[in-house]
C-alpha cells in the first residue's frame, strides 16, 4: 500500500510527550525552547524502595526501545560496586542481546525518519526487517521487547545450541537489507537534498553540550563506551567505531546504518567464540560503597550511579539516559533551519525522551503564536519532499 | 445512538495517547500497522486528531503532568467513543506503583472500556483485545 | 594524554585543595573538595584537560547536608573522575557550572527541583523542568524527610 498513512502523535519516537517552542523569523527558526517532564515517573526515588534485583526490572522499563541498555548499565554498576566478574559465556550472551537491540532500535529510527521525509516504503521495509530481529530476541528471551535477560553476575537464560544455526540464518537474511538501505540513502537525490547540510551540529557545539552516541560521532567526536571503557565481550571481538565529520542529518543516518552492519559482525563473532560454560554466578549480596556503570545504548552513553549501605536496597540510584544530553543540543542544531526541516532535525538525535506532538511556532516579528501539531509538521516535511522531487524532475 | 455505535464497530478510527509510558506499548501499537499484523484489514486506522477518533488507545501511567491533557483529549473525542487501556502501566502502574508523580490510575481519570494487559502486550494480544471490544459493542448495538 | 599524566597534572595543580582522593578501582576515582573550589576545578577539568561532563548526581545524606557528585570522563580513556562536594544544611548552595559547561544546564535545574539545592549564577531557572507545574513549593521528592 503506497498511500500516506497519517500518523498522529510521535510516541514511538518519544518516550515522553514534550513541548517544543520554535521562534521563527519568516520561514527560519531563530530559537528553540524545550519543555520536558510529561514522562517523569520518579524512577530514582522508586529505586530506593526496590531490592537490587528488582532495580534491574525497574530500569528496563525506563525506555522501551533501548530496553536492554539500562539493565546493561545497571548490572555494570552493581558489578563495579561489588567487584564482580561475570562468566565468559554470560558476557558473550549479553553482547549478543545488546547488539540485537541496537539493530532493532536503528531500524525503528530509520523507518520513522523515512516517514518524516515522506518515504513510507522505507518505513515499511525498515520495520519489516525489524521483525526478524524481534523474532530472534523472542526466541532467545521469550519477549519481543523487555527481555529481562540481565542480572548482576550473569544472565537469566542461556542461548540453546540448537537455536544458533537458526540465529545465524536470520543474520544472513538481515545483511542484504542493510546494504539495500545504505544504497538507498547514498543514491537518492531527494534524501540528499533533504538531509545534507541540514541540522548541522559542529564539533565545538557537540563538545559544549557534552553530547554522546550517534549524535556526537557524526560530528567528529570519537567516543563510544564500548571502545573507551569496554564491558561485556566488546574487546574480545573486532569491530569499527563509525565516526563522520559533517554533523548533519545525512551523517547521522549513514552513521546508524553502518553501525548496524558492525553489530551484525559482532553478533556473528560472539556466536563463533562462545564456549559452553556457566552463565550465572548467583550473587547473593552487594557490599557497601559506590558503583558507576556505563553502557552504549543505541542513542549514546547510558550512565548509572549507585550508593549502597550494604543492605538489600540502594540508598541512592542515579540514572542518566543519553537523550538527556542529546536533546538539548537541538537548541543550536535547529537554528537557521526551516520549519519544514524542524521535524527531521528534532528526530535526528533519536529522542528517547521527547515528543513533537505539540509544537508552538512563535513569529518574533509579528509576535503571533501558532500551535502546530506533530502531524502538521510531518505534512510540511512531506510537502517539501514533493517540491524537491518536482525540481529534480523525478 | 444505536446506529452510530454500529458504524463505529465497522471501521473504528483510533487515536493513540501516551500518558507517561516507556514506549514499549506504543511501539507495539504502531507495529500493528506493519505488514505482518496489518490492523488495517479490520478497517482500523490511526488518526492524527482525537476529533476524528472513535476509540482512544491509552498507554502509560497517567502522570500528574499528563492528566489535564488526557482529559482534554477525551473531551475532544466525539461520543459515543470507547477507551482502551493498553499495557500493565495503564492498568495499575505496574512496576511504577508508589511513585510520587502518579496519584491516579488511568481508569480513575478516564472511563475505560477494555483492559489489555502485558508488558508490553504482543501485537496479537492488542488485536485480540480490540476485536473482543468490537464484538461486545456490536452486541450492544 | 595518558591517565597517569592527567592524574599527575591534577594532583600537582590542586594538591592543597583536595580533601580526599579515593580510587575504588583503576577506572573509578572519587575526589572530595570544598564547594568554594568547585567552579574553578571543574573549569580546569573541562577547558584545560579537555574532559567531558557526564552528569551530576545529588544525594541527601544523614550527615546534615546534601552531597553532589560531578562525573567527568576523558573521552578515549576508561576512567570516570568524580568530584564530590558536601553542602551543609540549611544554606545548601554551590556555584553553577552552566556558564562554563552548557551541558550542565538541565541537571542543575533537576537537582534544584528534586533536592532544593541553589546553584548560584545559573542562567535560567525558569519554570519546572521535570516536576508538574502545580508541584508544591518547598517539597523536594529526593530529600530523606519526604
Amino acid at each position: 500500500m503506497s498511500e500516506i498513512i497519517p500518523i498522529g502523535p510521535y510516541h514511538p519516537l518519544q518516550e515522553e510527550p514534550e513541548f517544543f517552542r520554535l521562534h521563527v523569523d519568516g520561514e527560519r527558526v531563530t530559537q528553540l525552547d524545550i519543555e520536558i517532564g510529561y514522562n517523569h515517573r520518579g524512577i530514582e526515588k522508586l529505586a530506593e524502595s526496590k531490592s537490587w534485583d528488582q532495580v534491574v526490572f525497574l530500569v528496563e522499563r525506563i525506555c522501551g526501545i533501548c530496553s536492554t541498555s539500562h539493565p546493561a548499565a545497571s548490572i555494570n554498576c552493581m558489578e563495579d560496586l561489588g567487584a564482580i566478574e561475570a562468566p565468559e559465556r554470560a558476557q558473550y550472551i549479553r553482547t549478543i542481546i545488546c547488539e540485537l537491540e541496537r539493530i532493532h532500535s536503528h531500524l525503528l529510527w530509520l523507518g520513522l525518519a523515512g516517514h518524516f521525509i515522506g518515504y513510507n516504503t522505507v518505513w515499511m521495509w525498515a520495520w519489516k526487517y525489524r521483525e526478524i530481529v524481534c523474532d530472534v530476541l523472542e526466541k532467545i528471551s521469550g519477549n519481543r521487547q523487555s527481555y529481562s535477560m540481565f542480572k548482576a553476575g550473569g544472565v537469566r537464560r542461556d542461548i540453546l545450541e540448537d537455536d544458533i544455526p537458526w540465529i545465524r540464518k536470520k543474520m544472513d537474511e538481515l545483511k542484504p537489507s542493510l546494504d539495500m538501505f545504505l544504497g538507498a540513502v547514498s543514491d537518492d537525490p531527494v534524501i540528499h537534498a533533504r538531509t545534507k547540510g541540514v541540522g548541522i551540529l559542529t564539533k565545538q557545539q557537540a563538545i559544549d553540550y557534552c553530547v554522546v552516541g550517534p549524535t556526537a560521532r557524526p560530528s567528529g567526536i570519537e567516543i563510544d563506551v564500548r571502545k573507551d571503557d569496554p564491558y561485556f565481550a566488546y574487546d574480545w571481538v573486532d569491530w569499527d567505531m563509525i565516526v563522520m565529520e559533517e554533523g548533519d542529518v545525512f551523517a547521522k543516518t549513514a552513521c546508524r546504518i553502518l553501525e548496524m552492519k558492525e553489530s551484525v559482525k559482532i553478533i556473528e563473532q560472539c556466536l563463533d567464540k562462545m564456549q559452553p560454560g556457566i552463565i550465572d554466578l548467583e550473587i547473593k549480596e552487594l557490599p557497601a560503597g559506590e558503583g558507576i556503570g556505563r553502557a552504549e545504548a543505541p542513542r549514546g552513553e547510558v550512565y548509572h550511579y549507585c550508593l549502597s549501605d550494604g543492605s538489600n536496597f540502594p540508598s541512592r540510584y542515579k540514572v542518566r539516559a543519553p537523550s538527556y544530553t542529546n536533546i538539548l543540543s537541538n537548541e543550536v542544531a535547529c537554528i537557521g533551519q526551516t520549519v519544514a526541516d524542524a521535524a527531521l532535525v528534532l528526530a535526528a538525535v533519536d529522542p528517547c525522551y521527547c515528543c513533537t506532538e505539540r509544537v508552538v511556532v512563535v513569529d518574533d516579528n509579528t509576535n503571533t503564536e501558532k500551535i502546530i501539531s506533530g502531524n502538521d509538521l510531518i505534512k510540511l516535511s512531506h510537502e517539501k519532499t514533493k517540491k524537491l522531487r518536482k525540481e529534480l524532475g523525478i | 445512538m444505536g446506529l452510530k455505535l454500529k458504524s463505529l464497530t465497522k471501521s473504528p478510527w483510533v487515536y493513540h495517547l501516551s500518558t507517561g509510558s516507556c514506549n514499549n506499548c506504543d511501539i507495539e501499537i504502531l507495529d500493528c500497522l506493519t505488514p505482518r499484523f496489518d490492523l488495517e484489514r479490520f478497517g482500523i486506522v490511526l488518526v492524527g486528531s482525537p476529533r476524528h477518533a472513535d476509540a482512544l488507545l491509552v498507554t502509560g501511567n497517567m502522570t500528574m503532568k499528563s492528566m489535564e491533557r488526557a482529559k482534554e483529549v477525551y473531551n475532544q473525542m466525539p461520543k459515543p467513543g470507547v477507551v482502551i487501556a493498553i499495557g500493565t502501566c495503564a492498568l495499575g502502574h505496574g512496576v511504577f506503583d508508589g511513585s510520587y508523580v502518579m496519584p491516579n490510575t488511568v481508569d480513575e481519570v478516564l472511563p475505560v472500556d477494555i483492559y489489555i494487559p502485558g508488558c508490553p502486550p504482543k501485537p496479537e494480544g492488542i488485536i485480540a483485545g480490540v476485536a473482543k471490544l468490537l464484538t461486545m459493542l456490536r452486541q450492544k448495538a | 594524554m595518558t591517565w597517569e599524566e592527567i592524574k599527575k597534572e591534577i594532583k600537582d595543580k590542586y594538591d592543597k585543595k583536595i580533601i580526599k582522593w579515593f580510587e575504588h578501582n583503576d577506572n573509578r576515582i572519587y575526589v572530595d573538595i570544598n564547594p568554594e573550589d568547585l567552579v574553578e576545578f571543574a573549569e580546569y577539568l573541562f577547558k584545560e584537560l579537555k574532559s567531558r561532563f557526564i552528569i551530576a548526581s545529588g544525594v541527601d545524606t544523614p550527615r546534615g547536608g546534601i552531597e553532589i557528585l560531578y562525573h567527568f570522563d576523558f573521552f578515549q580513556l576508561p576512567q570516570v573522575f568524580s568530584l564530590r562536594v558536601f553542602l551543609k544544611k540549611p544554606e545548601i548552595e554551590v556555584g553553577s557550572l552552566s556558564p562554563i559547561i552548557t551541558g550542565a544546564k538541565w541537571i542543575e535545574r533537576e537537582i534544584h527541583e528534586l533536592l532544593g539545592v541553589n546553584f548560584k549564577n545559573h542562567p535560567d531557572y525558569k519554570k519546572h523542568l521535570i516536576l508538574p507545574e502545580d508541584w508544591p513549593e518547598g517539597k523536594y521528592p529526593l530529600r530523606r524527610d519526604q
